[in-house]
């Protein structure tokens, strides 16, 4: 699904990740940590392809991200549900239409889509606030809202980074719940958290690897996880 | 080409709300292009009129020729009687007619005014003539002329339709090289006006693409918003500008120039193409301005 291999990725000429290699096979669960500044957002950012590596390999869904070009990049954007750090909405349009917006840009039926979405708002407690517009929610709704934007398309690569970092415990556990139900339904995952609570949940109830990115370099974390 | 533009006219509602509404640069476009349909109707209106014109002159002036008889008084009988006689047998005279001194007068009262004493004056006999088919032999004809009546000087009138003539077709050169301008600055400004409103939602674009809008989507929702601004706004000032001229002053002889600047018969059809070309003009503008932005935030 996904493979790098001795990949980096330099920045106005400072390495920023250095010789990472490591596949994220169909169907499985994976936590990214490391310290703050060490390149997770990065790396997700290589993943759906917002940055290319600047040497080294990686392929997505079989295809070398530096032999497609944007039609290419967009077809595979289509198959990734991301949840970003800043959520990124588009602040004119109601929260509903926000998270039908995936189905609506690669022209897929979205009335088929609208029982799912409201599915989606009441499971992440957002019922009341489908109407509504973005910058009034507040910064655990939005990313709650992200989480359902993300899904909605039923993408067989999810990547979150840092999905729960605004949430009370109880929303954690039910955001960590569906991505875990995801998974079962043979989704990959991709988090990127400093939660270590939430890892080791979720270490409890599913087969999760856990990444850590240390001095630049990808590397598996242990068993003190 | 006629798909994309269906496309563009039925489209998709729910993928415009994708873009915010601007409503500044959406009014200054509409604004823009109706301003430049109205131009070009004008301009429009004053090539065929020229067009128009030149035809007239080049008509009314191709078909007649002045025989000038300027002789001693005593003479300007007999060359003037000798002149006629020469253009009843000349093959191409259709006629020819001795001007009595009172169309004379007439013809010289713009300049002198009323009451010149005609038989005072050494005023030249003027003979019209008016040609058939392609006209006498006019170089055969003045040799003729000089043979019979020295005094007599054939004006065929070439002297005053060439002028005339390129005076007009100047004019109309002008008309066409204003609407190929006014065109011009409506694509150039069409393509301003796209290129800020992209800058300005830079944001929305990058969010789109991130959940797999390809670039055709995001060049859809921009083109078919500027399109549509352009051919609204070109449809109201090409209406405006047909009852402008519609509503001229009728004609009248003294300002027949004027007052014949609008359209006549299927004339009046040719505006509607305006709008059509603006939309066109507005669709590749935005077009190419929304790809090259695109590929420049790759």
């Amino acid at each position: 699904m996904l493979e790098l291999k001795k990949a980096a990725f330099d920045y106005a000429g400072r390495e920023i990740l250095s010789d990472m290699s490591v596949t994220l096979a169909p169907g499985t669960f994976h936590f990214l940590t490391g310290p703050s500044g060490s390149g997770k957002t990065t790396f997700l950012k290589l993943c759906y392809q917002d940055l290319i590596p600047s040497s080294g390999t990686l392929h997505i869904f079989g295809k070398d991200v530096r032999a497609m070009d944007r039609d290419d990049v967009a077809a595979v954007r289509q198959r990734i549900g991301v949840v970003h750090q800043d959520c990124q909405f588009l602040d004119h349009l109601t929260m509903a239409e926000n998270i039908l917006l995936p189905l609506q840009v690669t022209g897929h039926e979205v009335a088929s889509k609208l029982r799912d979405m409201e599915e989606l708002m009441v499971w992440t407690g957002l019922a009341e606030q489908m109407d509504l517009l973005p910058p009034v929610l507040s910064g655990g709704e939005r990313q709650r809202a992200a989480l359902a934007r993300a899904v909605i398309m039923s993408p067989d690569l999810i990547i979150a980074d840092e999905p729960t970092g605004n949430l009370d415990w109880d929303m954690a556990q039910r955001v960590l719940t569906l991505l875990i139900e995801l998974n079962k339904m043979g989704k990959t995952i991709l988090i990127a958290t400093h939660d270590m609570n939430l890892i080791r949940m979720a270490k409890n109830q599913v087969a999760a690897r856990v990444l850590r990115i240390r001095q630049r370099q990808l590397e598996l974390a242990g068993a003190e996880l | 080409m006629i798909g994309r533009f269906g496309a563009i006219l039925t489209g998709d509602r729910q993928a415009d709300r994708v873009v915010p509404p601007t409503g500044y640069t959406a009014n200054l476009t509409a604004f823009t292009a109706a301003a430049m349909a109205f131009l070009s109707v004008f301009a429009l209106a004053l090539s065929l009129a020229t067009d128009r014109l030149a035809d007239r002159w080049s008509q009314e002036l191709a078909q007649t020729s002045t025989v000038r008889i300027s002789a001693p008084e005593g003479q300007l009988s007999r060359q003037a009687e000798a002149v006629m006689r020469i253009l009843e047998t000349t093959p191409g005279v259709k006629s020819a007619r001795m001007m009595t001194n009172d169309e004379q007068l007439k013809l010289l009262e713009p300049w002198f005014g009323p009451g010149l004493p005609l038989d005072t004056l050494p005023i030249p006999r003027l003979i019209e003539v008016v040609e058939s088919g392609n006209g006498p032999d006019m170089a055969g004809l003045r040799l003729r002329l000089e043979a019979e009546a020295p005094g007599a000087i054939l004006d065929d009138h070439s002297r005053w339709r060439k002028p005339l003539i390129s005076a007009a077709s100047r004019l109309r050169s002008l008309g066409i090289f204003s609407i190929a301008l006014i065109l011009g600055s409506t694509a150039a400004m069409i393509t301003l006006a796209a290129q800020s409103a992209l800058a300005a939602n830079a944001q929305v674009i990058t969010v789109v693409r991130l959940i797999g809008a390809k670039d055709a989507y995001i060049v859809r929702a921009f083109v078919r918003r500027f399109t549509l601004r352009a051919l609204f706004g070109a449809l109201f000032g090409t209406v405006l500008a047909m009852l402008a001229i519609y509503f001229l002053p009728s004609a009248a002889q003294e300002g027949a120039f004027l007052t014949g600047l609008g359209f006549q018969g299927w004339h009046w059809a040719l505006p509607v193409v305006v709008p059509v070309i603006a939309a066109v003009l507005a669709f590749w503008a935005t077009r190419i301005a929304a790809v090259r932005v695109l590929r420049r935030m790759a």
